[in-house]
Parts: C-alpha cells; structure tokens; sequence
C-alpha cells in the first residue's frame, strides 16, 4: 500500500519534473547528533548526510553541492528567521506516596513554565506523567495520566488557562533511570511538563 | 488465544486507550505569522495568527511579505518564507507511545523544518515531499526551496 502510494506519488511527480526549480539542503543538526536527508525521485535518490550538503534540480536534472551558512542565510533567512523556539521541557516530582502534593523543590520549576510560556507566542503546555517499573504496562499508562492530570490541575490553580494545558502519560516507556522490571524507583515518577 | 487475533486485540485496545491525536484534532498550532497568511481549509481563508490551529489538510499559504512557523504535536517545527504553499498532508500522532505518521507538501516557496518527536520514534513514517521529489529524514534539521511550483 505504501508502496503503491510511493510509486503513483512518483509517477505523477514525474510529470511535473521538466518546469521546477528545486533546493534540499542539510543544516548542522543543533543537538551534535548525526543527520541526514534523502532525496528520492523517479530519477533516484540522493542522501545528504554532511552539514551543508544539498542538491539542486533545474531543467529535470538533480546535482549534488556543497551549499554554506552564506547561501542558506540569503535564501532561507526569511523562513528561517520564522521558526519556532524549540519545546523546552521541566520535571516536577510528588511528595514520597502522594498523587497530589508536589514535593516543595519542584514548585519552583512553575515559575519557569510560566515565565516561558508567557515568552512564546501561541504558547501550549503538554504535561506528560511517568511512571516507573512497578505494576503491569497498562496500569502505568492509566496511573501516568493520572498524574499528568494532576499536575494540569495544579498548574490551572498557578493561574495558566486551561485551554493551553493538554495531558498525555508514557507509562513506564520513557524511564530517566533504566531498571529491570517491577524495580521502585522515585527519579522514574515525575511529570514532564513541555512548554512549545 | 492464537497469536494473529492477540497481536489484533493488543492493537485494538492500545488504540482504544492511548492517547491518539485523531484526525478531527489540530494537527498543531501557527507559532508566528508575519505580513499576509491565510490558512486555506474546505474552500475558506482562514487569516493565520499566533495560536491559530492546524489541521490535516490545511494548506498555509504566505504572500510577498508573509512568513509564517507552526509547531506540530510532536513538537516538529515548520517555518516558510514569502510566496510560499505548505500543506499538511498527514498527520497522525500517539502520546502515550510516540508512534505517528506524517506527511507535509512544499508546493512552492521556501520550508526550513527540525524534526521532532515521530521521527525519532519512527523516521521511517516522516516524509516531505516537494512537486518532483519524496525527502526521507533521519532526525533532523534541513531546507527545502521550491521555485516556479504549484499554486494549488
């Protein structure tokens, strides 16, 4: 099905390939981390895996080229200076076998949210409960988005409108401290808080 | 119970009870919309302003001075340039798993996009795609330039 979609996707891009003028360029990723593009059409593909490296189309015909921070900024600048900041994240904790009460640090951490979120235009808030290995897989899911749920409340009694605030619970798929299964461990109940 | 219909009733209930972003849900948000940029949605043009939601099928479109960035639910980022025509083709993401899919059109103008969460989780379910090419993305940040393309 995929498949399929790909190929009449391409065959029908095939048609249009004579008249368009067209630019892929990789930029340094902002986390050091590698990278990469892949550029597919009916003529290939072409993978840029190197800050900079691009491929032009002009008259049907695709070449590759090293491009500079230079030509990016003159032909991007504008769309680039348009993005969006990235998500920024914060970590809150409950008191030791509370479900509501937060231990007293981590009400510090909602005096950034706030002052971030009044930063952003278009501000939301996703809040995303953890939990750790303790309990079945669909019981930490349920008890995750209990907690998110929570901390939403205390964030809407901290004066932040509701409508931006959404919940989500991962359950014990993202763990900050890796452990066997039904291992306690408190760093893994926390509740992300992410501000976009 | 044999394996095909467990594998099923897994997938059913993992559905049922997760945190789907279904597609009557906005696909994201206009972060930032300079000079002229209308959202076109069923045969309307929606003015774009900081807050505005997205969603699948929504085409953004940027005039002479326009620009315009829009964060997605998984915290892609998108940004255009003047003159130019994004479209949200797809866009299905779950919370609970990060398991998603998307799909977004550069018609024409300028896109600069880093990636987010679903393509990391599962690059192979992200793909751009320009009037002539199909771009696969391995975590990423990256431009897309498309002149003399589209207009629909």
């Amino acid at each position: 099905m995929t498949n399929k979609f790909s190929f009449g996707l391409l065959l029908g891009v095939a048609l249009l390939a004579g008249c368009v003028s067209e630019r892929v360029v990789l930029l340094p990723s902002s986390d050091g981390q590698p990278s990469g593009v892949i550029v597919r059409d009916q003529g290939g593909e072409v993978v840029l895996a190197q800050p900079y490296a691009a491929t032009v189309r002009r008259s049907g015909v695709v070449s590759s080229y090293q491009s500079s921070a230079e030509e990016v900024k003159e032909r991007f600048g504008d769309a680039l200076a348009a993005l969006p900041p990235r998500a920024s994240s914060y970590t809150v904790y409950f008191m030791l076998g509370s479900s509501d009460t937060l231990a007293p640090e981590s009400l510090a951490e909602f005096e950034k949210v706030k002052a971030d979120l009044t930063a952003r235009s278009g501000g939301e808030i996703r809040v995303i409960g953890h939990t750790d290995r303790v309990g079945s897989v669909p019981m930490n899911d349920a008890f995750s988005i209990k907690r998110a749920a929570a901390v939403r409340e205390l964030l809407i009694n901290a004066g932040i409108r509701p409508e931006v605030i959404e919940i989500a619970g991962r359950g014990e798929r993202e763990l900050l401290v890796p452990t066997e299964d039904e291992v306690a461990e408190a760093k893994n109940r926390r509740v992300e808080i992410s501000v976009r | 119970m044999n394996k095909v219909y467990r594998t099923m009733l897994v997938t059913v209930l993992s559905i049922t009870f997760s945190g789907l972003v279904l597609a009557n849900d906005p696909a994201g948000a206009i972060k930032s919309s300079k000079g002229l940029v209308n959202i076109e949605r069923a045969g309307e043009k929606i003015p774009a302003a900081a807050g505005s939601p997205v969603f699948v099928s929504d085409k953004v479109r940027s005039g002479a001075d326009g620009a315009f960035g829009i964060t997605l639910k998984d915290n892609t980022l998108l940004s255009a340039g003047p003159n130019s025509l994004i479209v949200v083709s797809k866009f299905a993401y779950d919370t609970t798993t990060n398991v998603g899919a998307m799909s977004i059109g550069v018609r024409k103008g300028t896109l600069a996009v880093a990636t987010g969460k679903i393509a990391k989780a599962t690059p192979e379910s992200v793909d751009f795609h320009t009037p002539t090419s199909v771009l696969g993305v391995r975590g990423t940040e990256f431009v897309v330039e498309v002149g003399e393309g589209s207009d629909e």
